[in-house]
């Protein structure tokens, strides 16, 4: 026995080697638990007086990856992902009636699992993970209430208003022109025989 | 979508002659203003309908002891926990997970949280019953892959505190029902033990956890629920070892098979002692062969399948088993529940003819049964899958019992005092394919007028709507303008109409089941379970593959009916053999069905049909032959013609390979099968492996209508589309890149994207995204990917024109005919191509796009994305319009990302939850075409993408150009008496 340890110290090293390598085989193993981190944010959206938005947060999905992990939010707006791996990840909330950026969202390895947040329409970054809603959205249109003032400013509005002009303050304009030099143009009219709207109508040609 | 890869293309080289009109109209929808699509709030339902859907259900737990609601809470296979109404079947709460989420139990905890374990037994969830509110979730550790189990012990405390126990990935944990604190974990993973079941007797401080031990050697541990400290174990080798489940029939047995499936092994842990007793089958019943357990948990007792029997095997004191009863096979059963202190019941459900029998019996004393009732049942429904049932207290004190039943097509439906209380068509929470169909032509005798009312009637109704539109009505008023609207005579009428808005969509379910929906107020007109024409046992119940438009009647449409081809498969593998089932549109019979004798790879429409107006078809089975339907003479001899201009390719996606194969001969030398010919290879486009990875390939529409070839750029330059419906779009990333988002970095992954000719192979445009990877989501060429660098979803759009047409500029020559527009374009030739593409960076993932298709396509054309959210939004194909980015004329200001217009979500404040496909369909009239989508939920809209410019709108109102006509009529009349007088008083004068 004592000769072939005495002799044999290539055989230890080659004992040891190959326990290292087990060693190293089961290391990522047992490190995989430190490898994967949480993330754990919050979703704040502000107070709202529309109806209906006293379960708001019931209809919250929060994504990550495009789908790779959905969750839903806590009474109190908390979400959180776990086994997360570090690298470079994207979160996405979809939320009905609210329109909320993408988050870029780096988590370190080195820090332990620090992450860092990056909206990524407007590029601004985050202290800390409070996703809010970029703006509300509206899916439908409102209707404008009836008044007297969006008639008038329709085509059709324009042109009865027009009329009514020509109508009502044309006379009026008419009364204000020098009587002879009225005179003179109706004169003058009635010598290129200017057909009057009576006798355009077929019942006043035949009346008369 | 994602259901099927996208089929093939055929093609012939048909000389397609494209005559070119100079678009007057195209001009004058460029000019519209941007009109985004919107809606108000009070026309929701009116060209829209939306369904909720939960899909198969897999577990159910009642929640019925206190007064207030009855409810029941329910997972299912699509991944949903929700509670519906007990009363009505309506949904209270639902929530679809994750689609890796699968839910692996689901129990009530405290009688206030219901709790669900999910994604194999490594996330816990905690829910407000009432509201469905998240309260608590908790991720538990898992290190393998394993079955799950959840257990809420009933009556066990520890420090104020309920534990709930959850096993998967080796570990056990005990969980805080309050707040889902994890009390404590035991690691099972070094020994490799399963938990299979979790007990804890009456008056019994102890927990049992029992399982297997790599399915040889049963384990039981007696855990301290305080601690989970291990107070003892004990553990026994079973020679041959187990298989199969566990199942408890009281708190100290349960009984398991052993691996030949022949002997049933008792094991009894009365205090801590472990004693098995094994009796063979063949002991039980004669002639025996494998033996199933079936799941019901039945105290005392179990339920054992061997020979297409089901029999009831007793179990007794020192573990002797005696069979007590044996029914029929197609018995489902409930677990046992108890009804008064000491006795226990279960029901089972049995058919017969057209009836299904409901009984409830005690467990104890099988002869007495508590309720017996037969219900009607439809035939297209099949078989009962499982049975849940639930007792309630009647007035006089006696028991009642409702049953909650899952049938083979998935459905959903309440028994109770012998009659179905509601149902629910959860078939329909997985629909695979979908077709549309023309309803019939309206016949003589079938009066149009009974629906519009007297004149007084509809002057009165357009008077209400005109109130209506000058925002001048009552509440009353609107309550009855919204029911008018409502049953607008058009919505309730099954009968073609001139516009072509009313049709039926047949959707094809998982469960093999067909549904004719109504598209006016979505209601299932007809549904139909697919049958194997066999009746054999290796296929009793085919599933579904895709739907084809058998036979459209033209000709005959008055007293012919279209018919719709499904083809079905049996077994999931791809060489089970295919079965081809043709069925009455109308009617939804199946008017012959048959076993093809060969697999089915891919269905390939080819554009002939016979005289009859039956399309052709060809069908490729696993072995590279096609076989030609329908197997008439006169399809074969049409064939024949065009036999060499067919067509197709295969797709290999593991190893990257695209093939194009033609037609080469009968194989007749093969087999006496004349309808059966052998193919050729004709080209291969093989990607590099090692740098590229098939993720998506996808062809042209075959039924895309493209109006002008020209198109007039803003440079006042005319450009022609590149028409050819031969184009293979495929995408390819590298093989970093294949996986999740945040898997790999930007120097890693590429995007590449191919336009590949189906006939010629011929790679036509080749476009690299660097530092992007998928998924990809296109639609003929819009496709949609992850920019890594940018951190963004890009979308881009590829135009191809056709540069051999591009001399025709010159209007003299069009005027002298000096063109080759009219040559015709061989799909052999390689026409000169140039492609213009461009990127846009958009704010939400896609999960599917579809572009809206109209009659002629004179429509201009929007993208429909259907987004992360489960919302669809309609964006004009003008923001993605080419030409604008090349000048400043563009009509729309140029961005570098999509606009998101809130009110052009076409889903408007509605969720189709887990879409998966947007299909739409053209109607007749130019300006509108139908969007059905599909997931989880339903969801169907009538849309007019430019707005109805060839037709009045429904809001259109006749009181108001009535009244106008009247006015200017008495106006004219009036002005003419004044003019009259004054006229005649001028000449008094």
């Amino acid at each position: 026995m004592a000769p072939i340890i005495r002799s044999s110290p290539a055989l230890a090293f080659l004992v040891l080697q190959i326990s290292l390598i087990f060693f190293a085989s089961t290391l990522p193993y047992s490190s995989g638990s430190e490898d994967s981190y949480t993330i754990t944010g919050r979703v704040k959206i502000p107070p709202s007086n529309v109806i209906g938005h006293l379960s708001k947060f019931s209809n919250v999905k929060v994504i990550l990856n495009g789908g790779q992990s959905v969750t839903f939010l806590r009474p109190d707006g908390y979400f959180s992902f776990h086994k997360v791996p570090a690298g470079t990840h994207l979160i996405e909330v979809s939320a009905m009636g609210y329109f909320f950026s993408p988050v870029r969202v780096d988590v370190s390895a080195r820090h332990h699992g620090k992450v860092h947040a990056t909206l990524t329409e407007t590029r601004r970054s985050l202290t800390e993970l409070v996703l809010e809603p970029l703006r509300e959205e509206h899916y439908y249109e409102i209707r404008e209430p009836f008044s007297i003032l969006s008639i008038v400013k329709s085509p059709m509005g324009l042109m009865v208003g027009f009329m009514v002009v020509v109508v009502f303050l044309m006379p009026k304009l008419m009364e204000n022109i020098d009587p002879e030099e009225m005179k003179q143009a109706q004169e003058e009219m009635r010598r290129q025989g200017v057909p009057s709207l009576s006798s355009l109508l077929p019942g006043a040609g035949a009346s008369r | 979508c994602w259901y099927h890869l996208p089929e093939e293309k055929l093609v012939s080289n048909r000389h397609m002659a494209m005559e070119i009109k100079a678009s007057l109209l195209l001009l004058i929808f460029l000019s519209y203003a941007i009109v985004s699509f919107s809606l108000y709030e009070d026309q929701v339902g009116l060209m829209d309908w939306h369904q909720r859907y939960i899909g198969k259900v897999k577990h159910a737990v009642f929640h019925t002891q206190k007064a207030g609601r009855k409810r029941v809470i329910v997972s299912t296979e699509e991944n949903v926990v929700a509670s519906p109404d007990l009363r009505h079947g309506e949904i209270f709460w639902r929530y679809v997970l994750g689609t890796k989420d699968a839910i692996d139990g689901v129990d009530i905890a405290l009688g206030k949280y219901v709790i669900t374990l999910s994604s194999q037994g490594s996330m816990l969830r905690a829910w407000n019953l009432p509201d469905g509110q998240m309260v608590w979730k908790t991720s538990l550790h898992s290190a393998q892959s394993s079955k799950s189990l959840l257990s809420v012990p009933i009556n066990l405390k520890v420090d104020k505190d309920y534990p709930i126990l959850a096993f998967g990935g080796g570990y056990l944990h005990a969980v805080s029902a309050i707040d889902g604190e994890v009390l404590w974990k035991k690691d099972f993973t070094a020994e490799g033990f399963e938990v299979q079941r979790i007990l804890q007797p009456h008056e019994s401080s102890i927990i049992y956890v029992l399982g297997f031990l790599h399915s040889s050697k049963a384990v039981v541990y007696q855990i301290d629920p305080r601690t989970g400290k291990v107070v003892a174990q004990k553990s026994m080798v079973v020679p041959g070892g187990f298989s199969g489940v566990i199942l408890s029939v009281s708190s100290d047995k349960v009984v398991v098979l052993d691996s030949t499936r022949s002997i049933l092994v008792t094991i009894n842990f009365l205090d801590g002692d472990i004693s098995f007793h094994k009796t063979p089958v063949s002991d039980l019943v004669e002639d025996s062969g494998n033996a199933e357990i079936l799941s019901p948990r039945l105290s005392n007792m179990l339920a054992v399948k061997v020979n297409k029997r089901t029999i009831f095997v007793r179990v007794g004191g020192e573990g002797k088993l005696e069979v007590v009863d044996s029914l029929s096979d197609e018995t489902a059963m409930s677990d046992s529940l108890p009804v008064t202190d000491d006795q226990v019941a279960f029901a089972s459900v049995h058919h017969e003819g057209s009836k299904i029998h409901l009984m409830v019996k005690l467990v104890d004393d099988l002869d007495t049964v508590l309720l017996r009732e037969s219900i009607e049942m439809d035939q297209h429904r099949g078989r009962v899958d499982k049975v849940f049932i639930n007792n309630y207290i009647k007035t006089d004190r006696s028991n009642g019992f409702r049953a909650l039943i899952v049938m083979e097509d998935h459905s959903l439906l309440l028994l109770q005092q012998g009659a179905i209380v509601w149902s629910r068509e959860e078939g329909l929470a997985s629909v695979t394919d979908v077709t549309t169909a023309e309803l019939p032509v309206e016949k003589d005798g079938v009066s149009v007028a009974k629906v519009e009312h007297t004149l007084v009637d509809w002057l009165k109704g357009h008077m209400l709507k005109l109130k209506g539109s000058l925002l001048l009505a009552s509440p009353e008023d609107v309550a009855a303008i919204q029911e008018m609207r409502m049953k607008s005579s058009g919505r309730s009428k099954l009968t073609r109409d001139h516009n072509g808005f009313r049709k039926l969509f047949i959707a094809l379910t998982r469960a093999g089941k067909l549904f004719a929906l109504y598209t006016g107020d979505g209601r299932i007109v007809w549904s139909m379970l697919l049958n194997s024409p066999s009746k054999s046992e290796a296929c009793e119940r085919p599933s579904g593959i895709s739907l084809y438009q058998w036979q459209v009647p033209h000709h005959h449409a008055m007293d012919e009916n279209p018919y719709v081809l499904v083809v079905g498969r049996c077994g999931s593998d791809s060489s089970a053999p295919g079965v081809l089932s043709f069925v009455d549109f109308y009617t939804g019979k199946e008017i012959s069905s048959s076993d093809i004798g060969h697999s089915v790879v891919r269905v390939m429409p080819l554009p002939f049909t016979d005289s009859t107006e039956q399309r052709l078809h060809l069908i490729a089975d696993t072995e590279g032959h096609v076989h030609l339907y329908p197997k008439t003479s006169e399809a074969l001899r049409i064939f024949q013609r065009d036999f060499q201009n067919v067509y197709w390719y295969t797709v290999e996606g593991d190893d990257g390979i695209i093939r194009g194969h033609g037609m080469k001969s009968s194989c007749a030398g093969e087999t006496a099968d004349e309808y059966c010919f052998t193919t050729k290879e004709l080209w291969t486009v093989v990607f590099p492996s090692e740098s590229e990875k098939i993720i998506s390939t996808l062809i042209r529409k075959p039924n895309e209508v493209v109006h002008t070839q020209a198109k007039v750029n803003t440079d006042q330059d005319l450009l022609y589309k590149y028409v050819s419906r031969n184009l293979l779009f495929v995408a390819t990333v590298s093989p970093k890149g294949a996986g999740e988002i945040g898997s790999v970095t930007p120097e890693e992954s590429a995007l590449v994207v191919y336009l590949i000719d189906t006939i010629t192979g011929r790679i036509l445009h080749r476009l690299s995204h660097q530092g992007c990877q998928g998924p990809v989501h296109a639609n003929w060429v819009v496709y949609h990917y992850f920019n890594l660098r940018a951190h963004k979803y890009e979308v881009t759009v590829v135009e191809i024109y056709d540069q051999s047409r591009a001399e025709n500029k010159n209007v003299w020559k069009l005027v002298l005919g000096k063109h080759n527009l009219t040559a015709p374009i061989s799909s052999y030739s390689r026409p000169e191509m140039f492609t213009k593409s461009q990127s846009y960076f958009f704010a939400q993932l896609v999960k599917t796009i579809a572009v809206t298709s109209t009659a002629k396509g004179i429509t201009s054309k929007q993208l429909l994305i259907g987004t992360i959210g489960d919302q669809i939004l309609a964006l004009d194909k003008r923001f993605v319009n080419l030409s604008q980015a090349e000048k400043e004329e563009g009509i729309i200001p140029l961005t570098d990302s999509l606009p998101i217009i809130p009110q052009s979500y076409i889903t408007h404040s509605l969720k189709v939850e887990g879409l998966r496909c947007i299909v739409t369909a053209p109607a007749k009239l130019e300006s509108t075409t139908y969007v059905f989508a599909y997931g989880v939920d339903l969801f169907y809209k009538r849309l007019a993408p430019s707005k109805t410019y060839d037709s009045l709108t429904d809001d259109f109102s006749y009181a108001l150009l009535l009244i106008t006509i009247v006015a200017l009529v008495a106006a004219i009349y009036i002005t003419w008496v004044v003019l009259e007088k004054k006229e005649l008083s001028e000449k008094w004068r």
